[in-house]
Protein backbone atom coordinates (compact mmCIF):
# COMPACT_ATOMS: atom_id res chain seq x y z
CA UNK A 1 0.00 0.00 0.00
CA UNK A 2 1.59 3.54 -1.03
CA UNK A 3 0.60 5.72 1.92
CA UNK A 4 -1.83 8.43 -0.39
CA UNK A 5 0.19 11.59 -0.41
CA UNK A 6 -0.88 15.09 -2.45
CA UNK A 7 1.33 16.06 -5.52
CA UNK A 8 0.90 19.92 -4.48
CA UNK A 9 2.42 19.37 -0.47
CA UNK A 10 4.98 16.82 -1.67
CA UNK A 11 6.39 19.37 -4.19
CA UNK A 12 6.93 22.24 -1.65
CA UNK A 13 10.35 21.93 -0.40
CA UNK A 14 11.20 22.03 3.24
CA UNK A 15 11.97 25.71 5.43
CA UNK A 16 15.67 25.78 4.95
CA UNK A 17 15.29 27.11 8.37
CA UNK A 18 14.23 23.50 9.37
CA UNK A 19 17.59 21.84 8.39
CA UNK A 20 19.65 24.33 10.23
CA UNK A 21 17.30 23.67 13.13
CA UNK A 22 18.02 20.01 12.68
CA UNK A 23 22.18 20.88 12.62
CA UNK A 24 21.67 22.68 16.10
CA UNK A 25 19.94 20.08 17.71
CA UNK A 26 21.66 17.17 16.81
CA UNK A 27 24.84 18.97 18.09
CA UNK A 28 23.06 18.86 21.34
CA UNK A 29 25.68 20.74 22.83
CA UNK A 30 24.90 22.89 26.10
CA UNK A 31 27.54 25.93 25.25
CA UNK A 32 25.88 26.67 22.04
CA UNK A 33 24.27 30.37 21.55
CA UNK A 34 21.94 30.91 19.78
CA UNK A 35 20.82 34.08 17.91
CA UNK A 36 18.43 32.26 15.93
CA UNK A 37 15.24 32.52 17.44
CA UNK A 38 12.61 34.92 15.84
CA UNK A 39 10.71 35.55 18.95
CA UNK A 40 11.06 37.55 21.54
CA UNK A 41 13.06 36.44 24.98
CA UNK A 42 10.74 38.50 27.00
CA UNK A 43 7.97 36.89 29.05
CA UNK A 44 4.38 37.67 28.42
CA UNK A 45 3.53 41.03 30.64
CA UNK A 46 2.04 39.10 34.25
CA UNK A 47 -0.93 41.28 33.87
CA UNK A 48 -1.88 39.46 30.87
CA UNK A 49 -1.10 36.31 31.92
CA UNK A 50 -2.85 36.51 35.01
CA UNK A 51 -6.08 37.46 32.72
CA UNK A 52 -5.58 34.20 30.81
CA UNK A 53 -5.73 32.61 34.19
CA UNK A 54 -8.57 34.36 35.89
CA UNK A 55 -10.66 33.36 32.58
CA UNK A 56 -9.54 30.03 32.91
CA UNK A 57 -10.87 29.74 36.99
CA UNK A 58 -14.24 31.52 35.99
CA UNK A 59 -14.51 28.38 33.34
CA UNK A 60 -14.28 30.51 30.67
CA UNK A 61 -13.41 27.26 28.48
CA UNK A 62 -15.75 27.49 25.57
CA UNK A 63 -15.56 28.34 21.50
CA UNK A 64 -15.91 32.04 20.48
CA UNK A 65 -17.71 33.12 17.72
CA UNK A 66 -16.27 31.94 14.96
CA UNK A 67 -14.72 35.57 14.06
CA UNK A 68 -13.20 36.03 17.98
CA UNK A 69 -14.69 37.29 20.66
CA UNK A 70 -16.92 40.26 20.13
CA UNK A 71 -14.74 42.49 23.07
CA UNK A 72 -11.35 41.67 21.51
CA UNK A 73 -12.28 42.82 17.90
CA UNK A 74 -13.47 46.00 19.89
CA UNK A 75 -10.36 46.23 21.19
CA UNK A 76 -8.31 45.21 17.65
CA UNK A 77 -10.32 48.38 16.38
CA UNK A 78 -9.43 50.38 18.30
CA UNK A 79 -6.46 49.76 18.77
CA UNK A 80 -5.56 50.05 15.21
CA UNK A 81 -7.27 53.30 15.05
CA UNK A 82 -5.35 54.62 17.80
CA UNK A 83 -2.31 53.01 16.42
CA UNK A 84 -2.03 53.12 12.61
CA UNK A 85 -5.12 55.46 11.88
CA UNK A 86 -7.23 52.89 9.77
CA UNK A 87 -10.98 52.49 11.06
CA UNK A 88 -12.34 48.56 10.74
CA UNK A 89 -15.76 47.77 12.13
CA UNK A 90 -15.52 45.34 14.59
CA UNK A 91 -18.67 43.64 13.67
CA UNK A 92 -17.47 42.24 9.66
CA UNK A 93 -14.20 43.43 9.51
CA UNK A 94 -12.07 42.03 11.63
CA UNK A 95 -11.56 38.01 11.72
CA UNK A 96 -9.53 36.85 15.19
CA UNK A 97 -7.05 34.13 13.80
CA UNK A 98 -4.29 31.49 15.05
CA UNK A 99 -1.24 33.48 15.02
CA UNK A 100 -0.70 36.04 11.89
CA UNK A 101 0.77 32.54 9.86
CA UNK A 102 -3.32 31.59 9.90
CA UNK A 103 -4.57 34.89 8.34
CA UNK A 104 -1.66 34.56 6.00
CA UNK A 105 -3.05 31.12 4.97
CA UNK A 106 -6.48 32.03 4.99
CA UNK A 107 -6.30 35.20 3.33
CA UNK A 108 -4.51 33.81 0.61
CA UNK A 109 -6.91 31.26 0.11
CA UNK A 110 -9.96 33.36 0.53
CA UNK A 111 -8.59 35.47 -2.67
CA UNK A 112 -6.52 33.08 -4.99
CA UNK A 113 -7.76 31.28 -8.02
CA UNK A 114 -6.01 28.89 -9.97
CA UNK A 115 -2.49 30.78 -11.76
CA UNK A 116 -3.37 34.22 -10.11
CA UNK A 117 0.26 35.89 -9.42
CA UNK A 118 1.31 36.66 -5.76
CA UNK A 119 4.02 39.06 -5.79
CA UNK A 120 6.35 38.24 -2.80
CA UNK A 121 9.21 40.51 -1.62
CA UNK A 122 11.93 38.49 -0.65
CA UNK A 123 14.26 37.91 1.61
CA UNK A 124 11.03 37.28 3.85
CA UNK A 125 9.83 35.23 6.30
CA UNK A 126 9.44 31.42 4.72
CA UNK A 127 5.61 30.71 5.03
CA UNK A 128 4.53 33.12 2.42
CA UNK A 129 5.70 31.02 -1.13
CA UNK A 130 4.58 27.81 0.15
CA UNK A 131 1.30 29.25 1.31
CA UNK A 132 0.64 31.33 -1.87
CA UNK A 133 1.54 27.24 -3.91
CA UNK A 134 -0.91 25.72 -1.62
CA UNK A 135 -3.63 28.37 -2.35
CA UNK A 136 -2.64 27.18 -6.27
CA UNK A 137 -1.04 30.50 -6.81
CA UNK A 138 2.32 31.72 -8.63
CA UNK A 139 5.04 33.24 -6.40
CA UNK A 140 6.39 35.68 -8.06
CA UNK A 141 9.50 36.68 -6.41
CA UNK A 142 11.02 40.19 -6.29
CA UNK A 143 14.74 40.14 -4.91
CA UNK A 144 15.25 42.92 -2.80
CA UNK A 145 18.16 44.88 -2.75
CA UNK A 146 20.91 45.43 0.14
CA UNK A 147 21.61 49.38 -1.56
CA UNK A 148 18.02 49.91 -0.97
CA UNK A 149 18.15 48.60 2.56
CA UNK A 150 15.71 45.62 1.45
CA UNK A 151 13.11 47.64 0.79
CA UNK A 152 10.82 47.42 -1.44
CA UNK A 153 10.90 49.94 -4.42
CA UNK A 154 8.59 51.23 -6.79
CA UNK A 155 10.83 50.01 -10.05
CA UNK A 156 11.12 46.63 -8.58
CA UNK A 157 7.09 46.15 -7.91
CA UNK A 158 6.48 47.42 -11.58
CA UNK A 159 9.23 45.05 -13.35
CA UNK A 160 7.59 42.06 -11.40
CA UNK A 161 3.77 43.20 -12.43
CA UNK A 162 2.05 41.20 -15.24
CA UNK A 163 -1.21 41.21 -16.16
CA UNK A 164 -1.89 38.04 -14.05
CA UNK A 165 -0.79 39.61 -11.22
CA UNK A 166 -3.51 39.80 -8.50
CA UNK A 167 -1.58 40.35 -4.75
CA UNK A 168 1.52 41.93 -3.34
CA UNK A 169 2.78 40.32 -0.10
CA UNK A 170 4.03 43.36 1.88
CA UNK A 171 5.94 42.43 5.22
CA UNK A 172 7.14 45.28 6.89
CA UNK A 173 9.00 46.33 9.46
CA UNK A 174 10.79 43.12 8.09
CA UNK A 175 12.28 39.13 9.27
CA UNK A 176 14.44 39.17 8.22
CA UNK A 177 16.23 42.28 7.57
CA UNK A 178 14.62 44.65 10.14
CA UNK A 179 13.98 47.29 6.83
CA UNK A 180 11.33 49.25 7.42
CA UNK A 181 8.98 51.55 4.78
CA UNK A 182 7.72 54.42 5.83
CA UNK A 183 5.24 56.93 4.90
CA UNK A 184 7.12 57.91 1.45
CA UNK A 185 8.25 54.38 0.84
CA UNK A 186 4.71 53.37 0.83
CA UNK A 187 2.84 56.17 -0.79
CA UNK A 188 5.17 54.89 -4.05
CA UNK A 189 4.11 51.23 -3.79
CA UNK A 190 0.06 52.24 -3.24
CA UNK A 191 0.18 54.52 -6.20
CA UNK A 192 1.43 51.56 -8.55
CA UNK A 193 -1.27 49.36 -6.56
CA UNK A 194 -3.94 51.24 -7.45
CA UNK A 195 -2.54 51.83 -11.31
CA UNK A 196 -2.26 48.60 -11.82
CA UNK A 197 -5.42 47.17 -9.65
CA UNK A 198 -3.42 44.87 -7.06
CA UNK A 199 -4.65 44.02 -3.99
CA UNK A 200 -2.04 44.34 -0.80
CA UNK A 201 -1.79 41.63 2.41
CA UNK A 202 0.41 43.80 4.42
CA UNK A 203 1.93 41.17 7.43
CA UNK A 204 2.35 43.89 10.08
CA UNK A 205 3.43 41.66 12.62
CA UNK A 206 6.36 43.46 13.86
CA UNK A 207 4.20 46.99 13.70
CA UNK A 208 4.84 47.71 17.15
CA UNK A 209 8.61 47.39 16.84
CA UNK A 210 10.15 50.19 15.40
CA UNK A 211 12.98 52.34 16.27
CA UNK A 212 13.40 55.60 14.27
CA UNK A 213 10.09 56.22 13.29
CA UNK A 214 6.04 54.93 14.46
CA UNK A 215 5.00 52.47 11.75
CA UNK A 216 2.88 53.08 8.65
CA UNK A 217 0.35 51.34 7.64
CA UNK A 218 -0.13 51.10 3.88
CA UNK A 219 -3.84 50.66 4.55
CA UNK A 220 -3.96 54.06 6.16
CA UNK A 221 -3.13 55.67 2.96
CA UNK A 222 -5.78 57.29 0.30
CA UNK A 223 -7.75 54.29 -1.31
CA UNK A 224 -5.90 51.89 0.20
CA UNK A 225 -7.98 50.58 2.78
CA UNK A 226 -10.17 48.56 0.22
CA UNK A 227 -7.50 47.01 -1.35
CA UNK A 228 -5.59 46.17 1.89
CA UNK A 229 -5.76 43.13 4.05
CA UNK A 230 -4.45 44.04 6.89
CA UNK A 231 -2.62 41.30 9.01
CA UNK A 232 -1.22 41.59 12.67
CA UNK A 233 -1.71 39.51 16.16
CA UNK A 234 0.13 39.50 19.52
CA UNK A 235 3.13 37.37 19.14
CA UNK A 236 6.06 39.78 18.55
CA UNK A 237 5.02 43.30 20.22
CA UNK A 238 3.39 41.91 23.32
CA UNK A 239 5.58 38.79 24.17
CA UNK A 240 3.17 36.10 23.19
CA UNK A 241 4.03 34.08 20.64
CA UNK A 242 3.12 30.99 22.27
CA UNK A 243 -0.69 31.72 22.12
CA UNK A 244 -0.89 31.85 18.88
CA UNK A 245 -3.22 34.69 18.52
CA UNK A 246 -3.46 37.02 15.50
CA UNK A 247 -5.82 39.12 13.04
CA UNK A 248 -6.97 39.93 9.55
CA UNK A 249 -8.98 42.92 8.83
CA UNK A 250 -10.23 43.49 5.46
CA UNK A 251 -13.31 44.54 3.60
CA UNK A 252 -16.49 42.72 4.98
CA UNK A 253 -16.86 40.80 1.46
CA UNK A 254 -13.48 38.95 1.72
CA UNK A 255 -13.51 38.67 5.82
CA UNK A 256 -16.65 36.87 4.97
CA UNK A 257 -14.80 34.41 2.69
CA UNK A 258 -12.41 34.13 5.30
CA UNK A 259 -14.81 33.68 7.89
CA UNK A 260 -15.88 30.07 5.80
CA UNK A 261 -12.29 28.70 5.88
CA UNK A 262 -11.11 29.45 9.38
CA UNK A 263 -14.50 28.19 10.88
CA UNK A 264 -14.26 24.83 8.76
CA UNK A 265 -10.42 24.41 9.40
CA UNK A 266 -10.17 26.28 13.19
CA UNK A 267 -13.08 26.86 14.46
CA UNK A 268 -12.34 29.87 16.56
CA UNK A 269 -9.04 31.09 17.87
CA UNK A 270 -8.33 29.52 21.63
CA UNK A 271 -10.24 31.09 23.80
CA UNK A 272 -7.63 31.66 26.96
CA UNK A 273 -5.35 33.67 24.70
CA UNK A 274 -8.19 35.77 22.79
CA UNK A 275 -9.02 37.22 26.75
CA UNK A 276 -5.25 37.57 27.57
CA UNK A 277 -5.28 40.00 24.40
CA UNK A 278 -7.89 41.59 25.40
CA UNK A 279 -5.84 43.21 28.36
CA UNK A 280 -2.85 43.01 26.43
CA UNK A 281 -4.18 45.57 24.60
CA UNK A 282 -6.10 47.37 27.50
CA UNK A 283 -3.63 48.04 29.73
CA UNK A 284 -0.30 46.49 27.49
CA UNK A 285 1.40 49.82 26.17
CA UNK A 286 3.60 50.50 28.69
CA UNK A 287 4.90 47.21 28.73
CA UNK A 288 5.41 47.15 24.56
CA UNK A 289 7.39 50.22 24.75
CA UNK A 290 9.53 48.65 27.74
CA UNK A 291 10.53 46.06 25.48
CA UNK A 292 10.72 48.09 22.61
CA UNK A 293 13.14 50.47 24.36
CA UNK A 294 15.33 47.30 25.33
CA UNK A 295 15.05 45.70 21.98
CA UNK A 296 16.35 49.05 20.95
CA UNK A 297 19.46 49.14 22.74
CA UNK A 298 20.23 45.64 21.97
CA UNK A 299 19.91 46.54 18.36
CA UNK A 300 22.15 49.55 18.70
CA UNK A 301 25.11 47.22 20.11
CA UNK A 302 24.71 44.42 17.78
CA UNK A 303 24.62 46.40 14.48
CA UNK A 304 27.89 48.42 16.50
CA UNK A 305 29.33 45.24 17.48
CA UNK A 306 29.25 43.85 13.09
CA UNK A 307 30.56 47.01 12.19
CA UNK A 308 32.99 47.06 14.64
CA UNK A 309 34.05 43.36 12.73
CA UNK A 310 34.38 45.48 9.59
CA UNK A 311 31.49 43.33 8.03
CA UNK A 312 28.45 45.93 6.29
CA UNK A 313 25.38 45.83 8.48
CA UNK A 314 22.80 48.62 7.13
CA UNK A 315 21.30 49.79 10.08
CA UNK A 316 17.68 48.07 10.54
CA UNK A 317 14.83 49.95 11.95
CA UNK A 318 12.27 47.24 12.65
CA UNK A 319 11.47 43.77 13.95
CA UNK A 320 14.42 42.37 16.17
CA UNK A 321 17.17 41.23 13.81
CA UNK A 322 20.10 42.33 12.19
CA UNK A 323 21.27 41.58 8.51
CA UNK A 324 24.98 41.90 8.25
CA UNK A 325 26.62 40.79 5.16
CA UNK A 326 29.47 38.21 4.74
CA UNK A 327 30.15 38.55 1.14
CA UNK A 328 33.60 39.73 1.73
CA UNK A 329 34.75 37.00 3.49
CA UNK A 330 34.15 34.85 0.71
CA UNK A 331 32.01 32.48 2.15
CA UNK A 332 28.28 31.30 1.09
CA UNK A 333 26.00 32.07 4.51
CA UNK A 334 25.49 28.44 4.62
CA UNK A 335 29.31 27.68 5.04
CA UNK A 336 29.54 30.74 7.38
CA UNK A 337 26.81 29.68 9.56
CA UNK A 338 27.79 25.94 9.65
CA UNK A 339 32.04 26.88 10.43
CA UNK A 340 30.66 29.08 12.95
CA UNK A 341 28.58 26.54 14.45
CA UNK A 342 31.51 24.64 14.87
CA UNK A 343 34.21 26.58 15.56
CA UNK A 344 32.48 28.77 17.96
CA UNK A 345 29.13 27.09 18.83
CA UNK A 346 27.22 30.56 17.75
CA UNK A 347 24.23 29.37 15.84
CA UNK A 348 22.63 31.86 13.44
CA UNK A 349 20.31 31.47 10.62
CA UNK A 350 21.87 32.11 6.75
CA UNK A 351 20.08 34.57 5.01
CA UNK A 352 19.07 32.02 2.55
CA UNK A 353 16.49 30.27 4.42
CA UNK A 354 14.46 33.31 3.50
CA UNK A 355 14.88 33.37 -0.12
CA UNK A 356 18.13 32.98 -2.50
CA UNK A 357 18.65 36.63 -2.78
CA UNK A 358 19.32 36.53 1.11
CA UNK A 359 22.92 34.62 -0.01
CA UNK A 360 25.60 36.14 1.63
CA UNK A 361 23.99 37.59 4.21
CA UNK A 362 22.71 36.56 7.99
CA UNK A 363 19.81 37.09 10.53
CA UNK A 364 20.86 37.70 13.59
CA UNK A 365 17.94 38.11 16.12
CA UNK A 366 18.84 40.56 19.11
CA UNK A 367 15.72 39.16 20.85
CA UNK A 368 18.61 38.04 23.97
CA UNK A 369 20.07 39.31 26.63
CA UNK A 370 22.59 41.86 26.25
CA UNK A 371 25.14 39.58 28.25
CA UNK A 372 24.05 37.07 25.81
CA UNK A 373 24.83 39.22 22.68
CA UNK A 374 28.09 39.97 24.14
CA UNK A 375 29.56 36.95 24.73
CA UNK A 376 27.89 35.50 20.82
CA UNK A 377 29.47 38.79 18.81
CA UNK A 378 32.36 38.03 20.99
CA UNK A 379 33.07 34.63 19.42
CA UNK A 380 31.39 36.04 15.81
CA UNK A 381 34.01 38.59 16.03
CA UNK A 382 37.05 35.67 17.07
CA UNK A 383 35.65 33.30 13.99
CA UNK A 384 35.94 36.59 11.78
CA UNK A 385 39.03 37.10 12.20
CA UNK A 386 40.27 33.75 11.79
CA UNK A 387 38.45 33.67 8.38
CA UNK A 388 39.90 37.18 7.56
CA UNK A 389 43.56 35.60 8.02
CA UNK A 390 42.94 31.59 6.64
CA UNK A 391 41.15 33.21 3.54
CA UNK A 392 40.15 29.98 1.33
CA UNK B 1 20.40 61.31 28.15
CA UNK B 2 20.88 61.24 31.82
CA UNK B 3 17.58 59.79 32.14
CA UNK B 4 18.21 57.08 29.96
CA UNK B 5 21.52 56.35 31.33
CA UNK B 6 19.83 55.91 34.48
CA UNK B 7 17.52 53.43 33.15
CA UNK B 8 20.20 51.35 32.07
CA UNK B 9 22.42 51.28 35.20
CA UNK B 10 19.66 51.18 37.71
CA UNK B 11 19.31 47.61 36.26
CA UNK B 12 23.03 46.84 35.18
CA UNK B 13 25.45 49.13 37.22
CA UNK B 14 28.33 46.86 35.64
CA UNK B 15 27.70 47.60 32.55
CA UNK B 16 31.07 49.47 31.00
CA UNK B 17 30.84 52.86 29.72
CA UNK B 18 31.80 51.49 26.20
CA UNK B 19 28.93 49.51 26.72
CA UNK B 20 25.98 51.44 27.56
CA UNK B 21 27.64 54.38 25.14
CA UNK B 22 27.17 51.86 22.75
CA UNK B 23 23.16 50.43 23.24
CA UNK B 24 22.25 54.79 23.75
CA UNK B 25 24.12 55.59 20.74
CA UNK B 26 25.93 58.07 22.60
CA UNK B 27 29.64 58.89 22.77
CA UNK B 28 31.85 57.11 25.73
CA UNK B 29 33.10 60.30 26.67
CA UNK B 30 29.96 61.98 27.19
CA UNK B 31 28.11 58.82 28.76
CA UNK B 32 31.17 59.17 31.18
CA UNK B 33 30.28 62.94 31.64
CA UNK B 34 27.23 62.10 32.75
CA UNK B 35 28.00 59.95 34.91
CA UNK B 36 30.56 61.94 36.79
CA UNK B 37 27.83 64.96 36.69
CA UNK B 38 25.47 62.73 38.46
CA UNK B 39 27.41 61.22 41.34
CA UNK B 40 28.54 64.77 41.88
CA UNK B 41 24.78 66.09 42.27
CA UNK B 42 23.95 62.53 44.04
CA UNK B 43 21.54 61.94 41.78
CA UNK B 44 23.52 58.38 41.56
CA UNK B 45 24.05 58.07 45.27
CA UNK B 46 25.95 54.60 45.24
CA UNK B 47 26.50 51.68 43.39
CA UNK B 48 25.14 48.66 45.30
CA UNK B 49 24.59 44.39 45.13
CA UNK B 50 22.27 42.80 45.14
CA UNK B 51 22.94 39.67 47.58
CA UNK B 52 20.54 36.75 48.21
CA UNK B 53 22.02 36.31 51.72
CA UNK B 54 19.96 33.28 52.42
CA UNK B 55 22.15 31.02 49.74
CA UNK B 56 25.24 31.88 51.71
CA UNK B 57 26.67 30.31 55.28
CA UNK B 58 26.41 33.86 55.98
CA UNK B 59 22.64 34.43 57.18
CA UNK B 60 21.39 37.36 57.92
CA UNK B 61 18.19 38.72 59.20
CA UNK B 62 16.26 41.57 58.12
CA UNK B 63 13.47 43.10 59.89
CA UNK B 64 10.47 45.99 59.57
CA UNK B 65 9.92 48.62 62.40
CA UNK B 66 7.06 50.47 62.26
CA UNK B 67 7.45 53.17 64.78
CA UNK B 68 5.52 56.34 66.15
CA UNK B 69 6.76 59.38 67.55
CA UNK B 70 6.17 62.86 68.61
CA UNK B 71 7.17 65.33 66.09
CA UNK B 72 9.20 67.81 67.87
CA UNK B 73 8.03 71.67 67.86
CA UNK B 74 9.75 73.62 64.87
CA UNK B 75 11.60 70.69 63.62
CA UNK B 76 9.16 68.60 62.53
CA UNK B 77 10.25 64.39 61.78
CA UNK B 78 13.45 65.47 60.33
CA UNK B 79 15.25 65.68 63.04
CA UNK B 80 14.09 62.31 64.87
CA UNK B 81 14.64 60.68 61.31
CA UNK B 82 18.10 62.19 61.79
CA UNK B 83 18.76 60.19 65.05
CA UNK B 84 17.37 57.19 63.70
CA UNK B 85 19.03 57.09 60.79
CA UNK B 86 22.43 57.87 61.40
CA UNK B 87 22.81 54.23 63.57
CA UNK B 88 24.52 52.00 61.77
CA UNK B 89 22.18 48.88 61.85
CA UNK B 90 19.89 51.15 60.36
CA UNK B 91 19.60 50.45 56.81
CA UNK B 92 16.55 52.42 55.39
CA UNK B 93 14.04 54.86 57.06
CA UNK B 94 10.91 56.13 55.64
CA UNK B 95 8.30 58.60 56.88
CA UNK B 96 4.97 57.02 55.81
CA UNK B 97 1.51 58.55 55.47
CA UNK B 98 -0.99 56.02 57.67
CA UNK B 99 -0.77 54.59 60.88
CA UNK B 100 2.45 55.04 62.18
CA UNK B 101 5.16 57.41 61.27
CA UNK B 102 8.46 55.82 60.52
CA UNK B 103 9.21 52.25 58.20
CA UNK B 104 12.71 51.44 59.56
CA UNK B 105 14.52 48.72 58.21
CA UNK B 106 17.24 46.77 60.05
CA UNK B 107 19.88 44.65 59.01
CA UNK B 108 21.89 42.12 61.93
CA UNK B 109 23.09 38.99 62.00
CA UNK B 110 20.37 37.64 64.50
CA UNK B 111 16.95 37.83 66.02
CA UNK B 112 18.94 38.89 69.23
CA UNK B 113 20.85 41.73 67.65
CA UNK B 114 17.87 43.02 66.40
CA UNK B 115 15.66 43.00 69.25
CA UNK B 116 18.35 44.20 71.17
CA UNK B 117 19.05 47.57 69.13
CA UNK B 118 15.06 47.77 69.11
CA UNK B 119 14.82 47.79 73.13
CA UNK B 120 18.28 49.24 74.09
CA UNK B 121 18.58 52.10 71.00
CA UNK B 122 15.21 52.73 69.24
CA UNK B 123 12.60 52.57 72.54
CA UNK B 124 14.08 54.66 74.10
CA UNK B 125 14.22 57.99 72.21
CA UNK B 126 12.77 60.70 73.76
CA UNK B 127 10.35 60.93 70.70
CA UNK B 128 9.62 57.63 69.83
CA UNK B 129 6.57 56.48 71.35
CA UNK B 130 5.82 52.51 70.32
CA UNK B 131 7.45 50.44 67.72
CA UNK B 132 6.30 47.05 66.30
CA UNK B 133 8.93 44.74 65.36
CA UNK B 134 8.04 42.45 62.33
CA UNK B 135 10.79 39.77 60.94
CA UNK B 136 11.56 39.25 56.96
CA UNK B 137 10.70 35.40 56.70
CA UNK B 138 11.50 34.89 53.34
CA UNK B 139 12.07 37.50 50.51
CA UNK B 140 10.50 36.31 47.52
CA UNK B 141 11.37 39.70 45.43
CA UNK B 142 13.70 42.45 46.02
CA UNK B 143 14.28 45.22 44.16
CA UNK B 144 12.64 44.36 41.07
CA UNK B 145 14.42 41.06 41.10
CA UNK B 146 12.42 37.87 41.81
CA UNK B 147 14.92 35.90 44.31
CA UNK B 148 13.24 32.31 44.46
CA UNK B 149 14.50 30.22 41.81
CA UNK B 150 11.79 29.57 39.01
CA UNK B 151 11.77 27.49 36.63
CA UNK B 152 11.13 29.14 33.19
CA UNK B 153 10.27 28.05 29.79
CA UNK B 154 12.91 27.73 27.10
CA UNK B 155 12.51 29.05 23.29
CA UNK B 156 13.69 26.64 20.67
CA UNK B 157 17.21 27.29 19.52
CA UNK B 158 16.13 28.34 15.90
CA UNK B 159 12.37 29.37 15.00
CA UNK B 160 11.86 31.22 11.62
Amino acid sequence: MSIPLSKKVVAIKPSGIRKFFDIVVEMNDPEVISLGVGEPDFDTPWNIREEGIYSLEKGQTFYTSNSGLKELREEISAYLNRKCNVTYDPVNEILVTVGGSEAIDVGLRAMINPGDEVLIPQPSFVAYEPCVTMADGVPVIMNLKAENEFKLTKEELRGAITPKTKILILPFPNNPTGSTMDKKDLADIARVCLEHDIYVMSDEIYSELTYGSDHVSIASLPGMEERTILINGFSKGFAMTGWRLGYACGPAPLIEQMIKIHQFAIMSAPTTSQYAAVEALRNGDKYVQEMRESYNQRRKFVVNAFRKMGLDCFEPFGAFYAFPCIKSLNMTSDEFANELLKHEKVAVVPGTAFGDCGEGFLRISYAYSLEELKEATDRIARFVAYIKNNPK
Amino acid sequence: MKEKILSVIEKNSKISIEDLATVLGEKPEDVAKAIYEMERDKVICGYHTLINWNKTANEKVTALIEVKVTPQRGLGFDKIAERIYNFNEVSAVYLMSGGFDFTVIIEGKTLQEVAGFVSSKLSPLEAVISTATHFVLKKYKDHGTILVSETRGERMLITP
